[in-house]
């Protein structure tokens, strides 16, 4: 045993990192067969130990350019776009390699891919869309996770965009290139950019991502019911969902909401010049009707809620204790929601409920606001009229002292302790 | 009948000795009188604070469940509960301000000699108990700003050496702040501190009746005329009170003391979390430390600083006055002016940044 160690010991201590004569020679070329080289260091890959020649085989140990990149050494050398998913698959369709490196990695990219229009495309022969590396990059491939990646949550707009958004690339597809312009009015955009909240939907989101494909007009709310559920079991039963599964160009929220540029909803989507009801229910018809009372309805409870916000807010500057009337204000604007969420069973009684239960609490709340500043008052006219108490006892006590002193009374001429 | 009272309690009281000393207590009129008025302010906002407190007891329940709720019950339920919370808290304010400003008074005008060096101690020591009840009395309502104060609080304790573990310890009642916590600075607040100041502050007035109050050195005594005790300076006393009755009642009724929100541990600290004005300077100059001076800890060596300039404070009496007894007024008044600049530009450097 010691003798094992003694042979171990210089071992370690004399032990080199493994030579990459891929990257060393690469490195002194020059132009785009260099690149690789260069741009190797920030990838994943070579971070998890694994190097050129794990994905391009060949040996990276010799010097002889004729055995590194020999066909004896395995060397398979550049693959062509439509080799590249396949490529990439070798390693991430295979669960026990994957185990190795990322245990709870999927391995199902590649069969995705295949159902993708990209896939199906690229399958017939189209060379022009993307493949793995149009999206994660090549030789520099970071971990999603990574903030640099082209595929992490902030910049899968951009990534998706930058072939979507060309006119020139999409023109032989005819589909439209404005969903990225689109995108970026959208509510989800200023989640994602503004509130930095990586959860909120980017492309990818809805459309999937090895596997990306338009949803069909009957999957559109399963798309935007995945995170928005209570709105989607709401709008499943209402009268609507046969109406817009039919419509023609897509269906769904996608009707009233639109698609990739969907704005924070207002009451003027019910009622006013853009109500989108109006598109399908003429004035004066029981839809225009219902929707005029909804539109109403909400608008009332938010204003209450509003006023009543603002009085409690004019307490509070007064420095009223009104954090109880504030914790029942929450419990309001929860109604208000909850009345919006009803609102997509298109029927205004489903409404009804929260809406005077927002109401009894905006009313209460008022109240509760409204006795603080009256308290405010009366504790300032208590003041002023303590004040006044205290104010006319000081004079009282002010004459009396000088009543006492008129003669010099109460001074010593003793002399004073040290 | 009402002779007959009197007389019936002055045979068991001897009330005629009480009226004797009153008769003949008197206070030197000079340039610095208006001092004196600063040892009954804080003698005054005391006696409110025994009796605001003493009301607020009736509805405080000091547990972390119902601490903060109870608080609240009292400024928004209980009937001028509200003026009591915030007279108590503004007034707790007010007399370590006065406190303050007593003991300095007391520096300048160099009433700490002879015979006044244990008016001078126990002075000090009714300082010390002042901060202690503003440091437990805070924690109380169980807020989340003086939760997180009285955490830093009890580490900054913590680190004193050798003793610090274990004062932090038993102030927390464990290992950090939490139920044990308040139960005892309950306890504290309301029994074991009320019962020593009120002995210290009995012995404090019957050393100030049995010396007199002092003249300052550079007024000539024979120049000093004397006023009567009672009435004339009563009555004068009395008009401060009620003034600082009505400083009070207007800071509760324009600025009622805010609650904020209830304790949560689990909460990251609020933003800018800091202790109360009156340990602030502290504060600040062990901000202002480094984290290692030399082999030795930084807040180690502010907090050994501060045992040292406290002990000294306290010993002003002794080296504050040459063989003779004569004060010295350049040393001691340097000193004080010192530590009052200190006081006052740490306390807005540590509030400012």
């Amino acid at each position: 045993m010691r003798a094992l160690l003694l042979l171990l010991v210089p071992a370690l201590l004399f032990s080199q990192p493994a030579r990459d004569t891929c990257v060393e020679c690469h490195t002194a070329m020059d132009g785009a067969i260099q690149r690789p080289a260069l741009l190797i260091k920030d990838d994943v890959h070579i971070a998890n130990g694994l190097s050129c020649a794990d994905c391009h085989g060949g040996d990276r140990g010799s010097d002889d350019m004729s055995v590194a990149m020999g066909k004896a050494k395995g060397f398979v050398g550049k693959p062509s776009r439509a080799e590249i998913p396949q490529f990439c698959a070798k390693c991430h369709s295979n669960p026990d390699y994957m185990r190795r490196y990322r245990p709870q990695q999927r391995v199902d990219q590649f069969e995705l891919y295949k159902t993708s229009v990209h896939g199906k495309r690229l399958a017939a022969g189209d060379q022009n869309v993307a493949t793995c590396v149009d999206c994660h990059s090549v030789h520099d491939i970071r971990a999603v996770k990574d903030g640099k990646s082209p595929v992490n949550a902030l910049h899968i707009p951009d990534t998706c965009g930058r072939c979507h958004a060309d006119a020139k690339r999409m023109a032989q597809y005819g589909i439209p290139t404005n969903q990225l312009e689109q995108y970026r009015t959208s509510v989800h955009w200023n989640a994602l950019s503004k509130g930095g909240d990586l959860s909120a939907p980017n492309c990818v989101s809805c459309h999937g991502n090895h596997g990306a494909k338009p949803p069909q007009a009957e999957s559109v709310s399963a798309v935007c019911g995945s995170c928005h559920v209570l709105f989607q079991q709401l709008y499943e039963k209402s009268p609507h969902q046969a109406i817009f599964s039919a419509a023609s160009g897509g269906g769904g929220c996608t009707v009233c909401h639109s698609n990739h540029g969907i704005h924070q909803p207002s009451t003027a989507m019910l009622v006013g010049p853009n109500a989108v009801c109006a598109q399908c229910h003429d004035k004066s018809t029981e839809g225009a009707n219902a929707a005029e009372k909804m539109a109403g309805w909400i608008d009332t409870l938010g204003a209450s809620l509003k006023h009543s916000e603002d009085v409690l807010s004019d307490a509070e500057r007064y420095g009223m204790e009104v954090s109880e009337a504030q914790g029942r204000l929450a419990d309001g604007r929860e109604n208000l929601i909850k009345a919006r969420l009803a609102m997509h069973s298109f029927q205004p009684e489903e409404m009804h409920k929260p809406i005077l239960a927002g109401m009894a609490i905006a009313d209460e709340t008022l109240r509760a606001g409204q006795a603080a500043l009256k308290e405010k008052d009366f504790r300032r006219l208590g003041l002023a009229i303590s004040a006044l108490f205290i104010a006319i006892t000081l004079a009282a006590i002010w004459l009396l002292i000088r009543r006492i002193e008129a003669n010099g009374s109460g001074y010593l001429d003793t002399p004073a302790p040290k | 009948m009402t002779a007959k009272i009197t007389h019936w309690l002055d045979d068991r009281l001897g009330l005629s000795a009480i009226r004797e000393l009153a008769a003949h207590k008197t206070v030197p009129v000079h340039s610095a009188t208006r001092w004196y008025y600063f040892g009954g302010i804080t003698l005054f906002l005391f006696g409110i604070q025994v009796v605001t407190g003493t009301l607020l007891l009736f509805y405080y329940r000091p547990t972390v469940a119902e601490g903060f709720d109870s608080v609240r019950f009292i400024m928004t339920r209980v009937e001028f509960g509200w003026l009591i919370r915030s007279i108590h808290s503004w007034s707790a304010n007010l007399l370590i301000f006065a406190a303050f400003v007593h003991m300095f008074s007391v520096v300048f005008t160099h009433a700490y000699r002879r015979p006044r060096e244990l008016t001078w101690a126990s002075g000090i020591i009714l300082l010390g108990l002042m901060l202690g009840f503003g440091f437990s009395g805070y924690l109380l309502p169980w807020n989340q700003i003086s939760y997180f104060a009285t955490k830093v609080g009890a580490d900054v304790a913590g680190s004193t050496p050798v003793i610090g573990p274990a004062i932090a310890r038993i102030l927390r009642g464990g290992n950090d702040v939490g139920a044990p916590t308040l139960t005892r600075f309950f306890a504290l607040h309301v029994m074991v501190l009320p019962m020593i100041t009120a002995a210290l502050v009995a012995l404090h007035v019957i050393l100030v009746q049995k010396n007199g109050m002092s003249t300052p050195p550079w007024i000539p005594l024979s120049r000093v005329r004397q006023m009567k005790f009672f009435p004339n300076f009563f009555l004068r006393e009395v008009m401060v009170w009620y003034g600082a009755l009505a400083v009070l009642g207007a800071l509760a009724a324009i600025f009622p003391w805010e609650l904020g929100e209830k304790a949560d541990p689990f909460a990251s600290a609020p933003k800018g979390i800091r202790p109360e004005w009156y340990f602030l300077a502290q504060f600040y100059t062990l901000k202002l430390i480094p984290s290692h001076v030399g082999f030795i800890e930084g807040e180690l060596l502010g907090l050994a600083g501060f045992g040292v300039v406290a002990v000294a404070w306290a010993l002003l009496p002794v080296w504050g006055v040459n063989r003779a007894g004569e004060a010295r007024t350049r040393l001691v008044t340097g000193a004080g002016i010192f530590l009052a600049v200190y006081l006052v530009v740490f306390t807005i450097l540590g509030y400012v940044k």
